[in-house]
């Protein structure tokens, strides 16, 4: 109960202090604004095109906000070594991880929401019929994206070249996210919208191993 | 702050090494802290204060060597108060939530009271509201030292405690370890050379190169402790 009581405690910390800055928040929707909207009047594309290729060009921009994102997640706890603090005073040191990762989690999917109208207007596809559909592949993209950023977080934290060595390991690593997220969302944006299952069940694989590695080895990546 | 106090339990260092890479920071140390003992370590730079107070505080892991807490169970976890050269505070929360935050972390009954009473104690209490990255240094380290005692800890971990305060802020500062000290907490703090903090030690170890090169509780060579090769 009490990996529980702490985690309640490090989310509303870390909302908290993001709402209050809004550093992170504001820096990844303009980020992906900016994309989204340089993609729509560089391509011009029509409705077909927009279907064919809107859903990767959204979750490429969601990438690559995300690792802008994740990259303080650590970086900051070091700067007073208040990592130190939080690891003297929780139980269970992967309560510091499930925290960083729910707050993560949220952070990226209320961007993702507040950015899926605007996506919808400049590259004209229908998201609001399938919104609640695209709503659990955004939570179950963004689990997977969360849950590995923030475990690589903790190790790039430590290392001298951090600013690289973040996007270096997590990019790649999301291929399978990338992959399923863009799928599953092109299935719902298509003329006959459908959930792909066998793209959710990928998305959600990905997401239960990721969180079990965490939660088994989170301990070892918060070492000095 | 006169609420029941956490065990004080001892430490005891076995043959502790630390590396990192090539470079050695504790080499075979061996070092028994008593419960209730008050020890100052001293030592140049880079001596191996800071790496021995981490491992102490189960911060950092040994390369070699034990750490065990003489006094506890073997099951209990000790209960360790942590003050290291950074300040250990969230800058963007105030000090009340700053100390409410690790009081929920730490599972203190009724927070309220062992808060009010912390800021109190330090001379925080008008300043409760305030974010923390508007404080100057001095008040800084009096907050970081009522996050370090929330939990009232047997043992107390210290490390240059008195590093960029005022002369107003040192005289508060020794006043609370004596205080701490006089309560039989265990305290172990690093200081640099003889000043009114490392007075308050009733034992005085000195580290070279991560080697426990002399440990004494009293007579002539107590002072003299502090005297080679401190900077």
């Amino acid at each position: 109960m009490r990996l529980f009581a702490n985690t309640a405690a490090l989310v509303a910390k870390e909302l908290q202090t993001e709402f209050r800055s809004r550093e992170l928040l504001t820096t990844t929707l303009v980020f992906v604004l900016i994309v989204i909207v340089l993609f729509s009047f560089t391509f011009d594309p029509s409705v077909s095109e927009s279907r064919r290729f809107g859903p990767g060009l959204l979750w490429l921009a969601f990438l690559f906000s995300a690792s802008l994102m994740l990259q303080p997640c650590f970086l900051k706890e070091r700067s007073n070594d208040t990592l130190s603090a939080l690891r003297l005073s929780v139980g269970d040191p992967f309560a510091i991880f499930l925290a960083k990762f729910v707050s993560n989690t949220c952070l990226l999917l209320l961007t993702q929401v507040l950015l899926l109208p605007i996506f919808a207007v400049l590259y004209n596809v229908k998201v609001f019929p399938v919104f609640p559909k695209l709503l659990l592949v955004f939570l179950l993209g963004s689990i997977g994206v969360s849950v590995t950023g923030t475990a690589l977080s903790a190790v790039s934290s430590q290392a001298r070249m951090r600013e690289l060595l973040l996007p270096l390991l997590l990019l790649p690593l999301l291929v399978p996210i990338l992959i399923s997220s863009t799928e599953a969302t092109a299935a719902l944006l298509a003329e006959q919208p459908a959930l792909r299952r066998d793209w959710l069940g990928i998305l959600t694989a990905f997401d239960v191993v990721f969180l079990t590695a965490l939660w088994l080895f989170g301990e070892y990546l918060l070492e000095e | 702050m006169s609420e029941r106090i956490g065990r004080p339990a001892g430490l005891k260092f076995t043959k502790i090494e630390k590396r990192f890479g090539a470079l050695y920071a504790l080499r075979r140390l061996d070092l028994e802290v008593q419960p209730g003992e008050c020890v100052a370590l001293t030592g140049r730079n880079g001596s191996g204060k800071t790496t021995l107070l981490r491992v102490a505080a189960q911060l950092t892991r040994p390369t070699r060597g034990e750490l065990s807490f003489p006094g506890l169970q073997p099951a209990e976890a000790p209960a360790i108060g942590y003050v290291s050269h950074a300040i250990m505070l969230y800058e963007e929360l105030t000090a009340e939530e700053n100390l409410r935050l690790f009081a929920r972390l730490l599972g203190i009954p009724e927070p309220t009271k062992r808060i009010e009473a912390l800021l109190e104690a330090t001379n925080l209490t008008n300043r409760a509201n305030s974010l923390v990255r508007t404080f100057s240094r001095g008040m800084k380290q009096r907050l970081a030292i009522a996050r370090a005692l929330l939990h009232q800890p047997g043992v107390l971990l210290l490390d240059e405690p008195a590093t960029g305060l005022d002369t107003e802020s040192a005289a508060w500062l020794t006043n609370t370890v004596r205080g701490l000290r006089d309560e039989g907490r265990t305290i172990v703090m690093s200081v640099h050379g003889e000043s009114a903090l490392s007075q308050l030690a009733t034992r005085a170890a000195r580290l070279d190169a991560g080697a426990l090169v002399a440990d004494t509780r009293s007579g002539a060579t107590f002072q003299s402790v502090f005297g080679m090769g401190s900077v």
